[in-house]
């Protein structure tokens, strides 16, 4: 396994606020890797340790098995699409995409066929003369990308790069980002708040929460196997329940999550003869708000007039389908598909 | 009476360019009568020419003026005196003042720089000629300069620079190299602020980004900081330069007895009562203005304002 970055009990203090603490993280070539977590939790700190743009207090920063600690960004074989695209107002499109062609004293046919081609590739073929200011934020977006690729780095860095786009144009630009990742085979380190792009993208993502990493693992791991109330809270919509409400309610001595869509609602006294008892977990619910969300209900129920408990409820074939508050339902979930919470 | 004032206010809420107009038009028409009207009125005379025997002015249109102004070699040193010292004083200020303003704009807390905010200002609040006088203490045969290079024994170095020809003198309080010193440090701050404020404006992910693509720090001084510094560097400019082609108290108290644009005007237009001609003198920093603000706008100073 060749590893593409090896972060090794890294620390970085802004005056008494620890931006990250003792962070240990590695990253195999080639991978799609996001750090995941709420603004304000190091994701991002942590990228510009990646990048050279800060120095840690401790710790080493290793580049394919290199000590680049001390080495400054303009000598590092890593490249940065930045939140706010940072593109030079003063430059046109062409001379932005150039950049680290001239900085490095390339000229002629071989710099202009370069700039072509990754124009190219991005979609931005006759916008050369334009100034950044005349583009809309997904070409300005493209633009970024294209000056960071177009040196075809081992590793890119892509801080929320889509933050700044509508949601339509959000989803469009994760397919691109993930066909140019698999066209260039390059490791994509990838900053995000967004949970839901995590999950679509990443082949692994990192949680961070206060300057920690709380859980490295696959997308689907961490979706169902969170590994404690952060990750659980954090990663798509959970319900939990405390370790006291878990003792009374289901005489289970440990915190636990249930993921919304894991509970069935049993409405009729036929639904509940249905159930197997030994395998499902079974309590009753108040119907506290019902949500319309397209093709589906989202019903948050108050379980013992203390806990919250959402469930998702399919419309199939009846989409006027709707929940009274206040109504009384049984609920059940199998019990394999709770999680345990350590912390 | 309360109905009244009530549709008043419903009025000027409606009529937004009402209440903008009416605070306007007082100072336009200050500016525009009063100030440039003058202004207008004083140049106009540069087409006007003065009777040689009898000193009145002859309302007449003539170039005679403006002839007269550019044929005189004395005349002309004067304006190639006025201008090249503008153009020093400028550069200059704007070498000393620019690793300023990076300061403040890149690296200080918001407690230093208004720290700095303040005493980059400080010397503003107190009289010009105060100012101007004290310089002359400092730089004069028998001032804290010249102690300081005799302390040192380097009162050879003084005087090799004092005896370097055009720009040296008896002492530094009678030469160019005096001149320049005290317009650098008078017009210093118009210099700073400037550039300091667009400084404010580049976003430091831009260096970052310049950094990341491979540029070191020079190239990303002079690929990215330095052209977007540029406005600020050319407003710094305008107000260094011209406001060094229109002093006259400097040259007065400092300077040489060679003659400045600004004294050349006081004089004409007081003792010799030659006004078309001190219109004449006066037309010139106003024009070298224009030209470069042209060239500026050219060069692309303003398009990213």
């Amino acid at each position: 396994m060749l590893k593409a970055l090896n972060l090794n009990n890294i620390n970085k203090s802004y005056g008494l606020i620890k931006a990250i603490d003792n962070i240990n993280l590695t990253i195999r070539d080639g991978e799609f890797f996001s750090l995941l977590g709420p603004s304000g939790s190091g994701k991002t700190t942590c990228l510009k340790v990646i990048a050279g743009f800060e120095a840690p207090d401790s710790g080493i920063v290793s580049l394919f098995d290199e000590d680049v600690t001390n080495i400054p960004p303009f000598k590092r074989h890593v490249n940065t699409v930045f939140q706010d695209y940072a593109l030079f107002p003063h430059m046109n499109v062409r001379q932005n995409v150039g950049y680290s062609l001239k900085v490095q004293k390339m000229k002629g046919p071989s710099m202009d066929r370069k700039i072509d081609e990754i124009l190219e590739i991005v979609n931005l073929k006759g916008y050369d003369l334009r100034k950044p200011s005349e583009l809309s934020g997904g070409q300005r977006q493209r633009v970024a990308l294209a000056r960071s690729l177009i040196n075809k780095p081992k590793i890119l860095l892509l801080d929320e790069p889509l933050g700044a786009l509508d949601q339509k144009l959000r989803e469009k630009m994760q397919v691109e980002l993930k066909n140019i990742q698999r066209q260039f085979k390059i490791t994509f380190i990838y900053v995000t708040h967004d949970q839901q792009e995590a999950l679509s993208m990443s082949d692994r993502i990192a949680v961070f929460n206060e300057g920690k990493i709380e859980q490295i693992d696959t997308p689907a791991n961490i979706y169902s196997k969170p590994i404690n109330s952060f990750v659980a809270d954090f990663i798509g919509t959970t319900s939990i329940f405390d370790k006291d409400s878990a003792m009374k309610l289901f005489n289970l001595d440990k915190a636990f999550s249930v993921r919304p869509e894991n509970v069935v609602i049993l409405e009729t006294a036929e639904d509940l003869a249905t159930i197997n008892k030994q395998q499902f977990y079974i309590t009753n619910g108040t119907v506290a708000d019902c949500q319309f969300q397209g093709s589906q209900l989202k019903i948050t129920y108050l379980i013992n007039n203390n806990c919250k408990l959402s469930v998702f409820k399919s419309l199939e074939g009846n989409i006027n389908q709707k929940y009274e508050i206040n109504t009384n339902h049984t609920l059940a979930w199998r019990r394999s598909d709770i999680t345990v919470l350590n912390g | 009476m309360d109905k009244l004032l009530d549709s008043f206010s419903n009025f000027i809420y409606r009529k937004k360019n009402f209440i903008f107009l009416s605070f306007l038009i007082p100072p336009v028409l200050w500016l525009g009568i009063v100030y440039l009207g003058s202004l207008l009125v004083f140049l106009g005379h540069s087409f006007f020419y003065l009777d040689g025997f009898t000193g009145q002015i002859v309302y007449e249109f003539s170039l005679r003026t403006l002839k007269e102004l550019f044929s005189s070699p004395a005349n002309i040193d004067i304006l190639i005196r006025t201008v090249g010292l503008a153009a020093c004083v400028t550069i200059g200020s704007a070498i000393i003042g620019f690793p300023i303003a990076y300061y403040m704009a890149k690296f200080t807390s918001p407690k230093v720089k208004i720290f700095l905010f303040i005493a980059i200002m400080l010397p503003l609040w107190s009289n010009y000629l105060v100012r101007v006088y004290s310089w002359k203490l400092i730089l004069a045969k028998e001032g804290i300069i010249s102690w300081f290079f005799e302390k040192l024994n380097l009162e050879w170095l003084l005087d090799a620079i004092l005896a370097t020809p055009i720009i040296g003198g008896p002492s530094l309080s009678i030469s160019y190299i005096g001149m320049f010193l005290v317009f650098t440090y008078i017009w210093l701050p118009f210099m700073i602020l400037p550039i300091q404020a667009s400084l404010e404006r580049v976003p430091n992910s831009l260096i970052n980004a310049s950094h990341d693509l491979g540029a070191n720090k020079r190239q990303t001084f002079y690929k990215v900081i330095l052209p977007l510094a540029l406005p600020g560097i050319i407003a710094g400019s305008i107000f260094t330069f011209s406001l060094t082609l229109g002093d006259y108290i400097i040259p007065y108290i400092i300077g040489t007895s060679k003659f400045f644009i600004g004294q050349a005007v006081y004089t004409h237009q007081g003792v010799a009562g030659n006004i078309p001609l001190a219109a004449a003198f006066s037309l010139v920093p106003i024009v070298v203005m224009v030209i470069y603000i042209y060239f500026a706008k050219r060069m692309g100073a303003f398009n990213d304002l």
